[in-house]
């Protein structure tokens, strides 16, 4: 009988007032709700789908997808299936996405360091640069460096940068290594510079940990590699009569040109859009990571007599850099899925790809499911390997 | 572009929502449609429990009134017609600055928008890009497409569209630089070829390419406008579309005069307007709105002297105006939609010469798309 219970007795609060049962019965309701809508959304489309006989299937992913894509790393013809054309878009995109975090990275960087320069010139350039490039939607900067691109001639009358290099307004055409038929025989020689060049640095390092002394290990060791390449190379040369690599000259033909390697304007200014655009964030959350480290680190690093360069590179960025990681890494995935913009350049990425591909199949719930959980795995991926490199570089308490 | 984005994310969406106002029963439209009549009523019972009225029609029958829940029944309430077509096409489907839409498909919407209200305004133009249409009829975002689209077994069949009659019979053309040295598609291996994506010129491409064993690079971009531009600035050493399209753009380049469209007819491309699949009423609608125009050019009723025929003796005419039997009836219509299409648009030859005919910029000439009387291939079923 609640009525006789004395107050305070924690055994006589009737059920609907015990917060432990609310709290389970509010996430009960809560589930139920949202499995509900679910359910909801889910047959009602299905409902839809059946009465226009279009049941989602993924079949087609065998089928020829019979239209051509402009740019790919690895051999793509139309005749190629749906499935494999979807790899070619999702190669794409990892490609723009892999070099524009390198580079915009680089960028960022440099731009974080700059804003915090005692150069008056430096720092404003950057602080400039940051607040325009920042506050335009990238959108349109994609369009304002396709349109850039544009403004170069066409590829009969592209400008020539000492017949290596050449600018048109479908790309840039650069001269590029060739291997040639003997390039057999110099590989080996390419081997035997890296082991040497290995084992030299090992060996190197050995010592200096046993004479608990620093040293020079790297440049010694690139140059012991570079060394015995360049006899090889020399080497095949006179034996072989001809050089194992040679430079290949792009040559004008009637439609553009053949040999060399071509980067593309399309996907240059995709390249140069998300880089610019995303190196704005990345130096900003490089400044605040310096801002944020403690003062008297810096004080004190001065103190023992280091130079402002390595005061910055041996004490202040190592402990930025635990600052830094999370909302870089959060960068690093706006720029990947920024990289679905593409569309509008003419950049065939995996969103570009799987549009033509829902377009002509008709299967729309598939295609975005499949788009949406290729996005989903790579950004999980790169989250998955930064919060790795996070962890590691932690400070390890005792 | 981030719109496209939306747009197809959003028809993803718009599909879960599309069975909301769908209580019609309504079989799998590839099934047979015998079949449709016995399961239907027991398939809706549960959600239309009480509505003994709302089963089908039997086929063919006399009900004057549009099948409860169907599509026509839906664009009737709402009042308007809601048409996906170009924007960026002009003789076909092109905005202004005012944004009032004029063009020959634009001019079919207006035709079955007087045949339903008897008023070629009640029409509310949606703008697609070739890649957004199809997710936009099949999440019921359009009535009815309107949108130089080419008639393929795939898009009748898995994209889920039902066609009508053919407005306009076309082939893939290629557009190449005067001072280019091309002449055939043979003189192009090799070559940069710029083209719009979710085409069937798209694929045209391919194919020809691969049939006469040369080698091509394709430019693909989403919009129509970019893929021109970038062959307009020499980005592409061609540029592919339906040759109607070429003629239409060819108006639109830096200085048309440099340009050329060569001599080869790559692909046929009937152009033909298209619903959802699944609702017969609606597609016959359409179907006989467009016939109608045809039937009117062959019959010589023009939206100028319509007012003469009034009186005509002729069964054929008198029934086609509406003047006597019930055509309309049979398929939602009222009787003289005939007579309001032609009054309030015209017949085929009039939309024809509106748009692409001898006084506008293209003066296409009329080819394939002439009577058959007069060698052409348009042929309207009897109106009985």
């Amino acid at each position: 009988m609640a009525a006789t219970t004395p107050p305070g007795q924690p055994t006589s609060i009737p059920f609907y007032r015990d917060t432990r049962v609310i709290a389970i019965l509010v996430q009960v309701a809560f589930a139920l709700v949202a499995i509900g809508t679910f359910w909801f959304l889910y047959s009602t489309m299905m409902d839809g789908l059946r009465r226009a006989n279009l049941l989602p299937s993924f079949a087609f992913l065998r089928q020829p997808a019979g239209f051509p894509i402009s740019e790919s790393p690895i051999p793509y013809d139309p005749s190629r299936t749906y499935g494999y054309a979807f790899l070619v878009g999702i190669l794409n995109t990892l490609r723009v996405a892999g070099v524009g975090i390198v580079l915009a990275t680089l960028l960022g960087i440099t731009l974080g360091i700059a804003r915090l320069s005692n150069n008056w010139l430096l720092r404003n350039i950057a602080t400039v640069y940051v607040e325009i490039v920042r506050n335009v939607p990238l959108l349109l900067q994609l369009f304002f460096w396709y349109a850039m691109s544009q403004a170069f001639p066409r590829v009969q009358e592209a400008i020539s940068v000492g017949g290596l290099l050449f600018l048109h307004n479908r790309g840039v055409t650069i001269a590029w290594p060739h291997a040639n038929a003997d390039v057999g025989a110099w590989v080996p020689w390419l081997w035997a510079g890296l082991l040497a060049g290995v084992g030299f640095y090992i060996a190197r390092r050995i010592q200096f940990v046993r004479r608990d002394r620093p040293g020079v290990a790297l440049p010694w060791a690139l140059l012991i590699a570079g060394a015995i390449a360049l006899l090889g190379f020399v080497v095949t040369r006179l034996v072989a009569g001809q050089w194992p690599v040679t430079l290949e000259i792009p040559e004008l033909q009637r439609f553009g040109f053949s040999g060399g390697i071509t980067l593309t304007t399309n996907f240059a200014a995709l390249l140069f859009g998300l880089v610019i655009y995303t190196a704005t964030f990345i130096g900003e959350i490089v400044r605040s990571g310096i801002q944020a480290v403690n003062k008297g680190q810096r004080e004190a690093a001065r103190a023992l007599g280091l130079s402002n360069a390595q005061t910055l590179r041996l004490v202040i960025f190592p402990q930025a850099l635990r600052i830094i990681i999370p909302p870089l890494t959060s960068q690093y995935l706006n720029l990947t899925k920024n990289s679905s913009l593409a569309v509008a350049i003419g950049f065939p990425d995996l969103f570009a790809v799987a549009g033509t591909t829902l377009n002509q199949t008709g299967q729309a719930v598939p295609v975005i499911m499949m788009v949406m959980a290729s996005y989903l795995s790579i950004s999980l991926l790169t989250s998955l390997l930064m919060n790795w490199y996070n962890k590691r570089m932690q400070l390890v308490e005792r | 572009m981030r719109r496209q984005m939306l747009g197809v994310l959003a028809g993803a969406l718009a599909l879960f929502l599309a069975a909301c106002g769908g209580q019609q029963p309504q079989a799998p439209a590839t099934q047979a449609p015998a079949g449709a009549a016995t399961e239907a009523p027991a398939a809706v019972a549960p959600t239309t429990a009480p509505a003994a009225t709302a089963a089908p029609a039997p086929a063919g029958g006399a009900a004057a009134q549009p099948t409860a829940g169907g599509r026509l029944q839906t664009i009737i309430s709402r009042g308007k017609l809601i048409c996906g077509v170009n924007q960026v096409l002009p003789g076909f489907g092109n905005v202004d600055s005012a944004g009032n839409f004029s063009g020959f498909d634009v001019d079919f919407c207006k035709a079955v928008a007087a045949a339903i209200f008897d008023d070629p305004t009640r029409v509310e133009y949606r703008p697609l890009t070739a890649q957004e249409r199809f997710t936009a009829v099949q999440s019921g975002e359009v009535d009815v497409l309107i949108r130089n689209t080419t008639w393929t077994l795939t898009r009748d069949g898995s994209v889920g569209l039902d066609f009508g009659p053919v407005t306009f019979y076309d082939g893939q053309g290629m557009m190449v630089r005067k001072d280019s040295g091309i002449d055939t598609l043979e003189d192009m291996e090799g070559a940069r070829i710029c083209v719009q994506t979710g085409t069937t010129t798209e694929l045209n491409l391919a194919d020809n390419f691969r049939q006469r064993n040369l080698t091509f690079e394709a430019v693909v971009f989403q919009e129509a406008d970019p893929t021109f531009a970038a062959y307009d600035s020499g980005q592409c050493d061609g540029f592919t579309t339906d040759k109607s399209g070429l003629v239409s753009y060819q108006t639109k380049a830096a200085n048309p005069a440099d340009h050329k469209i060569l001599d080869v007819t790559m692909s046929k491309e009937p152009l033909a307007p298209s619903v959802l699949q699944g609702d017969p009423q609606w597609a016959d609608a359409v179907r006989w709105v467009v016939l109608a125009t045809i039937q009117g050019e062959e019959f010589g009723i023009t939206s100028a002297n319509i007012g003469d025929f009034a009186n005509s003796e002729d069964p054929n005419i008198r029934r086609f105006l509406g003047i006597e039997g019930e055509l309309g009836q049979g398929i939602g219509l009222p009787n003289d939609f005939a007579a309001r299409v032609i009054r309030h648009v015209g017949n085929y030859g009039e939309i024809y010469n509106r748009n692409l005919g001898p006084d506008t910029p293209f003066n296409l000439p009329r080819g394939l798309n002439t009577l058959y009387s007069e060698g052409g291939l348009l042929y309207s079923p009897p109106f009985r």
